[in-house]
């Protein structure tokens, strides 16, 4: 039944590839057509050619901003895939092995739900928990305890050195839980006659997880590399309403998304805001190309 | 799973995750979305309705049976007084006129798209967070001129203009470059408040001058209350505000006249330079390091609570923390207070202005129903039925006579009163959205003791230059 297999096909894909045109595509194109104006949202825009992408370059907020995403680049993937994988070496093959297969440790399924909470909860919600736990006062989840030692509160999104890495801290709190799911499955196909043999040989576990568990997760890893890059470039949620003064203290947290936030909503600046997500747009464009190509190599097939 | 090497779901696992991955990375930057919108159709294709025929009672030649749209922001003051009051007074002077009600927490988001389409709503109470830019709107020409509701004669009294039942400075407070287009319906004072309770209790009184202020944070910090304190997280406009009253207070009211008109160096004057160093002294010995991570209504709770003294803030304070407030509280306000013998203003000064912006958009259908409503509101039983449900002074002289506010609104009233002539007011925060962004974070940087009073005029200065620089930016003056 070779033949009517392209109008089939075409057939389906029609509607979703008219969709996914409309809505994503074409508004692509729009915002590079607005940040070539002066729109300030009302009445028709203005072509002003590349005067938004000249004041780019001498705004010091938007600099401030790549600067947050290079630091939240290099951290937050590293930061987050190597706590998933403890726990995901853990939960799959940390503990004893019975009749030939690796088990997790005791308790890993019970681990395993409790580390995808913080998946299901929405992102808005995760920042305002974190509010809680913030709290410069006694009412904080964390300074309150503090205080009650007679320990001065720590002011985590008050000091402007520590501000960006407690909303780094909630965004890896964040994507834990994912990871650990996304490591675990990538483990479980690794065969266990792979894990049986290096033990046989005096593997310990630390060997263990460099040499089998590693490289036969490389595949899986170059993902979750992407994914956790790409949601670095994002931040918005939390910025937006864990910071304090919105990105602050002054521009200590703020990251691109919150920028074009401000300029569009604020400012009525919709060109402007539109030249920054066009920036933001290849920013993370370029990341992903190269983080693809990088990280090519000889994947192991087993 | 199978271990065959050539087993072709392991191939498709990896793929299908790579190419989910470059998928991904498509739909992140979303918020690149966000000005997509759509941008054509912005010159209205709306119809506006013919004139209807001028009289006594219709002033303004509003077309009796045309519909108006009113669109009320659902905040401090809810949306009752405009369903309660407002619009039955239209409806009761045109019976045949539908009268469509909406109100909404998020004006903007409402409201950007039908201005974008060229079918605005009549009549839209533009306030609270999400407020659309006066500023832009103006520029757009989607603001309805009120010089012709200011000129018709009131409801209550044919022989007396609109513009004369309101109280000084409501017309100025909403006009730009010089033509109204703004309705600042509230008649809004600001200032330092405490409790009159808390007060009475510890025998302190009010400061008129700076040593008696010093003196009474002095005492109040010995008593382990914090003596000071704003909200650094989302509302350090409201010190803003106090340094820049403060600044008017030592150096005349030209140095905020300077400051709106973006002239040249008007932040560094040595008012305000004076000013800023005068309170971040109290921000480094009077307050409280962690208020820089609080919300407004979480300072304004630890007032309630006795654990903060003084708040900066306008008199809609009573009403907000309503809830909140333990009995006898007794809010009270005072003045900033002067700085030296030669301050140009008396300790008396304050700033009070009109506030809750209100406008008629000039290319609805029914402009001239908009203005009517307004005038409407202007009569007195529109100010005190608005009054009587929100429990605020109105900006109509008439509407608040005889009416027993409660204690804080009393004692901003009569702090207005003994103001006299004193009374003065700043627009450049709604004029440009970004110079007051920088205030705000130059001030926390100032009272939480990063930089010092130089340093935050010197950043202020160099924005406020950048703005004027900038062709995009509409300017006004005053």
């Amino acid at each position: 039944m070779r033949h009517g297999k392209y109008p089939f096909v075409i057939g389906f894909l029609f509607a979703p590839v008219a969709l996914y045109v409309t809505f994503v595509i074409w508004p692509y194109a729009q915002a590079f057509q607005i940040s070539m104006t002066n729109w300030r949202g009302l009445s028709a825009p203005q072509w002003v050619g590349f005067d938004n992408y000249r004041r780019l370059l001498d705004d010091g907020a938007f600099w401030k901003a790549v600067q947050h995403h290079g630091v939240l680049l290099l951290a937050l993937p590293l930061i987050t895939i190597a706590i998933a994988l403890f726990f995901a070496f853990l939960l799959n093959v940390g503990g004893k092995s019975s009749g030939g297969q690796r088990q997790g440790v005791w308790g890993a399924k019970f681990y395993r739900v409790v580390f995808f909470f913080p998946q299901v909860l929405a992102v808005a919600i995760i920042a305002v928990l974190f509010q809680m736990v913030y709290r410069p006062n006694e009412s904080g989840l964390i300074n309150g305890v503090l205080m009650k030692f007679g320990i001065e509160p720590i002011l985590f999104l008050v000091k402007p050195n520590l501000a960006l890495w407690s909303i780094i801290a909630v965004l890896v709190w964040q994507a834990v839980g994912f990871y650990v799911v996304l490591f675990s499955a990538g483990m479980a196909s690794i065969p266990g006659e792979i894990y049986e043999a290096a033990e046989m040989d005096g593997a310990t576990k630390v060997t263990l997880f460099f040499r089998v568990t590693l490289p036969l997760l490389w595949d899986t890893l170059q993902v979750a590399w992407v994914y956790l890059g790409i949601a670095a470039f994002d931040a918005f949620a939390i910025v937006a309403v864990l910071s304090v003064d919105g990105g602050g203290p002054d521009g200590a947290t703020t990251v691109l998304a919150m920028e074009i936030y401000r300029n569009a909503f604020v400012y009525s600046k919709y060109g402007y805001a539109s030249a920054m997500g066009v920036a933001l747009f290849f920013l993370t464009l370029t990341f992903a190309a190269l983080t693809l190509r990088l990280t090519k190599r000889e994947s192991v097939e087993y | 799973m199978s271990i065959t090497p050539e087993h072709p779901a392991a191939l498709d696992r990896r793929t299908v995750l790579r190419r989910a991955a470059a998928v991904g990375m498509l739909a992140t930057p979303a918020i690149g979305l966000l000005g997509a919108c759509a941008t054509s159709g912005s010159d209205g294709d709306n119809e506006q309705v013919a004139g209807g025929t001028k009289s006594e009672k219709n002033p303004l030649g509003v077309k009796e049976d045309a519909a108006i749209e009113v669109v009320i922001f659902n905040g401090g003051y809810g949306e009752k007084y405009a369903t309660d009051v407002h619009e039955p007074l239209y409806k009761k002077a045109f019976p045949k006129a539908e009268v469509k009600h909406q109100a909404t927490q998020a004006v903007s988001t409402v409201l950007q798209p039908r201005f974008a389409s060229g079918n605005p709503p009549e009549f839209v109470n533009n306030s609270g967070e999400k407020l659309m830019d006066f500023g832009a709107l103006v520029a757009d020409g989607q603001l309805q001129d009120l010089t012709e509701l200011w000129d018709a004669p009131s409801v209550d009294d044919p022989s007396k203009k609109v513009r004369d039942t309101v109280v000084p400075g409501t017309i100025e407070a909403g006009s730009f470059n010089g033509k109204p287009f703004v309705l600042y319906y509230v008649s809004t004072v600001f200032g330092i408040w405490y409790s009159g309770k808390l007060f009475k209790d510890n025998g302190w009184a009010p400061a008129k001058n700076w040593d008696e202020f010093m003196a009474l944070l002095t005492n109040i910090k010995a008593k382990g209350i914090t003596p000071y304190g704003y909200a650094g997280a989302n509302a350090a406009y409201y010190q803003w505000n106090v340094i820049l009253t403060h600044a008017a207070k030592i150096g005349g009211t030209d140095v905020l006249k300077n400051i709106d008109n973006l002239e040249d160096g008007a932040w560094k004057q040595d008012a305000v330079k004076q000013a800023a160093a005068a309170w971040a002294e109290v921000g480094a010995k009077f307050s409280d390091k962690s208020f820089e991570g609080l919300k407004h209504t979480d300072v304004q709770l630890r007032q309630n609570q006795y654990k903060v003294a003084m708040y900066p803030s306008g008199d809609w304070l009573e009403g907000e923390q309503k809830k909140d407030t333990p009995a006898g509280f007794d809010y009270q306000l005072m003045p900033v207070p002067s700085l030296s013998a030669s301050d140009k203003l008396p300790a008396t000064a304050l700033r009070a202005t009109a506030g809750e912006g209100y406008f008629v958009s000039a290319k609805s259908k029914n402009p001239k129903g908009g203005l009517e409503y307004m005038r409407q509101m202007l009569s007195t039983a529109g100010a005190k039925g608005f009054t009587e449900v929100v429990k605020a002074p109105t900006v109509v002289t008439a509407g608040s006579e005889g009416f027993a506010f409660p204690p804080g609104v009393a004692s901003s009233q009569a702090a207005l009163k003994a103001a006299g002539q004193d009374v003065f007011n700043l627009y450049f925060d709604g004029w440009y959205k970004e110079l007051d962004t920088e205030a705000r974070t130059a001030t926390n940087e100032l009272m939480f003791g990063r930089i010092n009073a130089d340093a935050f005029v010197e950043r202020i200065q160099k924005r406020a230059d950048a703005i004027k620089k900038d062709s995009s930016v509409t300017k006004f003056k005053r």
